[in-house]
């Protein structure tokens, strides 16, 4: 394994870290509005409270490794993708101002409009990351030099909306399980209620998405014929789908959750051999897409960089589950311990 | 209105209003680690009273920094693309380990900090208090590193990178700590360093300052403030040093600039001037209605007062021009900032040894505002470490020969597919947010400020409805700190 792939597989790890954490943080969101009252909207809170923005690192990390390890695919993403990622922006500062600042001052109206702009902010945000995937997965216009000439409007093909609609879906049911797990007393009761649906829904489209792939997007499954071990992948990603229903019915939401971060993590593992070893998949013109080679930095930074991430990996680790640790407890309505 | 000068603004206006928050949570970090240890020292309550609401403080100021700071990252890519392929070997793995070392680091343990007083020891919420600190000085180590390389490239070489047969240069690196270790990232990082303390100190100052004229929560006031005025007078002291050396090495590295921030417009041909003040006249190429101190600035700069400073005369056809009224005013009031905060700190520390400190309210309405100040020479500072770095993004070597090698000009770098109306529409709505998350910012600020520091370290709200019964036993086994 080269140093390009490594820093393929690691930019991997860092993406499927920050759709496993900031989903939950995402579908907590999403499921926001249907929280009755301050105290059971405060309790959601609680349960990301402390750690949403430790979860929104592994964002800004993955973007500043793809900056480093792959500045051409970097450059041409953030530049052609321009009013998405001014969406995108909005829609993460609107998302952390909203869970800071809703439960500072003690007024219905502030708080109404703080919940709204929490769960429309956390839906935007996934639906363009959801579009975006579906837009990797299918390839976009590039030129030769590697830069994007399509338009926004070319972002929002049928296909890629269908991936949108995956990454709500995904989101709120991986949300609604967090939100299980994290509640206690009656509120744990109500959130139990919307597991099935939450998981019915996304079952319908996950199970539309994949049959839509196999049918009109080849090259996202070709590694299917050429590496055959890859089905490993494949039923890794079914079994963790069947096991929620499986585990929910039991009651047991602390498996229910490993099983929901299992399928998150799938989905980012079948997104990265999809895409291997594009960066950018051109679409009309595959020969122009970026590559891990011809998008890459030096060998030498890319060796740099990965002692950089050995050092501090671990570190990261260790005290992310130090601080998951210390906040395991399940929230109690009305007993919020810092707003 | 062309999409490099829009671009120019936008990253102008972004940063502007992010770096309201990062200096300040820097300084706020030392506090807080300062008043923790304290209270694990001495047991004295008002420590612990000091430190959560100060932790209040920090966590509103945090958030607002994670908020706009993101928008920073992804800006390189989007309005800056062809800078970002030209730096993105060099500046992405300053920009990663950021992220690495830094962030991850902060923003875990400010959990613990905020949320976590009755659930960790305290030994641990301490340590998780040092951690939170190290995390904010830790981040501003990297990207001043950065920015360094930017100001005073080295440890790289220019290569032809080819990418589908389409050939383009660009900076990859050789010597990993040569980068690291430029010829301004030192100096540079600690004069951001005490930058921050000074604004940290003066911020804590001005709110314990209000407290004692209005004859609120006094002792915590007058401990809170005692404690920021020592580490203000630390680093306004520090800052003249570090000020001073910053000066040689722009002197060295960036005579361009160095020009600029003097209005020197022609090499004279015995000692260089130091203005005091002054109107620069870009057009007739002198300095109006200034105060000159003859010969000072070769004084300071090469320790001559004889020798010439090199004006824009000499060095405009080497590294081009950068505008000169505002690299001059941005640098004069940087510097007439550091000297008022000198003069201030060491006036109230000489007040405080006599005890008359906390009589002179004058004294005590100046620091009311002084952050105000403080704020302003962190941000003028960096107007005229940027602006003085024009016209270039990144700034060129000098070869042997006096030719420049290398450098990205600001007008080359930006993305080729961004159309003006693109960015217009973005600082719209950057402009649009940033007002209102202003706008919170004073408010909720001024709110937690009105309300003060709880004294009993804080006691559980009342709560209504069915769970009523089980919140307040769940209270009383930890006692929470509502708001």
């Amino acid at each position: 394994m080269d140093l390009n792939v490594t820093w393929f597989v690691l930019l991997g790890v860092l993406l499927a870290g920050y759709a496993v954490l900031d989903g939950f943080d995402f579908g907590v969101g999403m499921l926001h509005l249907l929280a009755r009252g301050d105290l059971q909207r405060r309790a959601f809170i609680e349960t990301i409270g402390p750690i949403w923005d430790g979860n929104e690192v592994w964002l800004v990390t993955f973007g500043g490794a793809l900056f480093a390890a792959f500045p051409e695919a970097y450059a041409t993403i953030f530049s052609g993708f321009y009013f998405v990622f001014m969406l995108v922006l909005l829609a993460l500062i609107a998302r952390g101002v909203a869970l800071e600042f809703r439960s500072k001052v003690e007024s219905a109206a502030w708080r109404q409009t703080w919940d709204v702009v929490f769960s429309a902010a956390s839906t935007l945000a996934t639906l363009l990351f959801g579009v975006g995937v579906g837009n990797a997965m299918i390839g976009v216009p590039l030129n030769e030099r590697g830069v994007y000439v399509g338009g926004f409007v070319t972002l929002l093909n049928p296909y890629s909306l269908l991936v949108g609609l995956l990454a709500l879906t995904l989101f709120v049911m991986h949300g609604a399980i967090y939100l299980h797990l994290k509640t206690s007393g009656p509120l744990h009761v109500r959130v139990g209620r919307w597991l099935l649906p939450a998981y019915g829904g996304f079952l319908v489209v996950y199970l539309l998405t994949s049959v839509v792939t196999v049918w009109t997007v080849p090259h996202a499954t070709a590694f299917l014929r050429t590496h055959p071990i890859a089905w490993a992948v494949v039923l890794l990603n079914g079994f963790a789908v069947a096991s929620i229903p499986y585990t929910l019915r039991r009651g047991w939401s602390g498996r229910a959750f490993v099983a929901s971060c299992l399928t998150v993590c799938a989905l980012v593992l079948l997104l990265g051999l999809a895409m291997f070893p594009n960066l950018v998949t051109a679409r009309p013109a595959p020969e122009n897409s970026l590559t891990i080679y011809n998008a890459a930095s030096s060998q030498r930074t890319l060796g740099i960089m990965l002692i950089i991430a050995g050092l501090g990996m671990p570190f990261v680790i260790a005290y992310t589950s130090v601080v998951y640790w210390v906040f395991r407890h399940r929230v109690v309505e009305g007993a919020s311990a810092y707003h | 209105m062309d999409v490099v000068l829009l671009s120019r603004w936008q990253f102008a206006l972004t940063i502007m209003f992010h770096y309201l928050f990062p200096p300040l949570t820097i300084g706020l970090g030392v506090v807080l680690v300062f008043l923790e240890y304290r209270w694990l020292r001495t047991d004295d309550p008002v420590y612990h009273t000091a430190a959560r609401f100060w932790a209040k403080i920090f966590g509103i100021n945090f958030a607002l920094g994670v908020a706009t700071g993101i928008v920073m990252e992804f800006q390189f890519g989007t309005n800056w693309a062809v800078y970002s392929r030209y730096v993105g070997d060099v500046f992405g793995s300053a920009l990663a380990a950021e992220g690495i070392f830094a962030f991850f680091l902060e923003s875990g343990f400010l959990a613990v900090v905020l949320y976590g007083w009755n659930r960790v020891s305290r030994g641990f919420h301490f340590f998780a208090t040092l951690m939170v600190s190290l995390g904010a000085i830790f981040s501003s180590v990297w990207i001043v590193i950065a920015n360094s390389w930017q100001q005073t490239p080295a440890g790289h070489h220019l290569v032809e990178h080819v990418v589908n047969g389409q050939p383009f240069l660009r900076a990859e690196i050789v010597d990993f700590w040569a980068m690291v270790f430029n010829p301004s990232s030192i100096h540079r990082l600690v004069h951001v360093w005490f930058g921050a303390f000074t604004l940290g100190a003066m911020f804590v100052m001005s709110i314990s300052a209000w407290y004692l004229l209005r004859g609120r929560h006094s002792e915590f006031a007058k401990r809170s403030f005692t404690g920021g005025l020592l580490l203000a007078t630390f680093s306004a002291v520090g800052q003249l040093i570090s000020g001073h050396l910053n000066a040689e090495m722009v002197a060295r590295h960036q005579p361009a600039k160095l020009a600029a921030f003097e209005g020197i417009f022609e090499t004279g041909r015995t000692g260089t001037p130091l203005y005091v003040f002054g109107w620069p006249d870009e057009r007739a190429g002198r300095v109006n209605a200034g105060l000159p101190l003859p010969g000072m600035l070769s004084l300071l700069v090469y320790g001559d007062p004889s020798r010439p400073v090199p004006g824009l005369d000499q060095l405009e056809p080497v590294y081009g021009r950068p505008p000169v009224w505002l690299s001059f005013q941005s640098y004069h009031l940087m510097v007439a900032l550091g000297m008022l905060f000198l003069a201030s700190t060491l006036w109230a520390c000489w007040s405080w040894w006599r005890g008359t400190l906390f009589q002179q309210r004058w004294l005590l309405w100046y620091f009311v505002f002084g952050v105000g100040l403080a704020f302003v020479a962190n941000e003028v500072g960096w107007v005229a470490a940027e602006v003085g770095r024009q016209p270039w993004a990144v700034y060129p070597t000098l070869a042997a020969d006096g030719t420049v090698i290398g450098g990205l000009r600001t007008s080359a770098g930006v993305s080729e597919v961004v159309t003006a109306s693109e960015v217009l529409g973005s600082i719209v709505m950057f402009g649009l947010i940033y007002v209102l998350l202003f706008v919170l910012w004073i408010f909720l600020l001024n709110r937690k400020i009105q309300r003060g520091p709880d004294p009993d370290g804080g006691s559980p709200r009342p709560v209504e409805g069915p769970l009523a019964a089980v919140a307040a036993a769940q209270a009383r086994l930890r006692v929470g700190a509502p708001d």
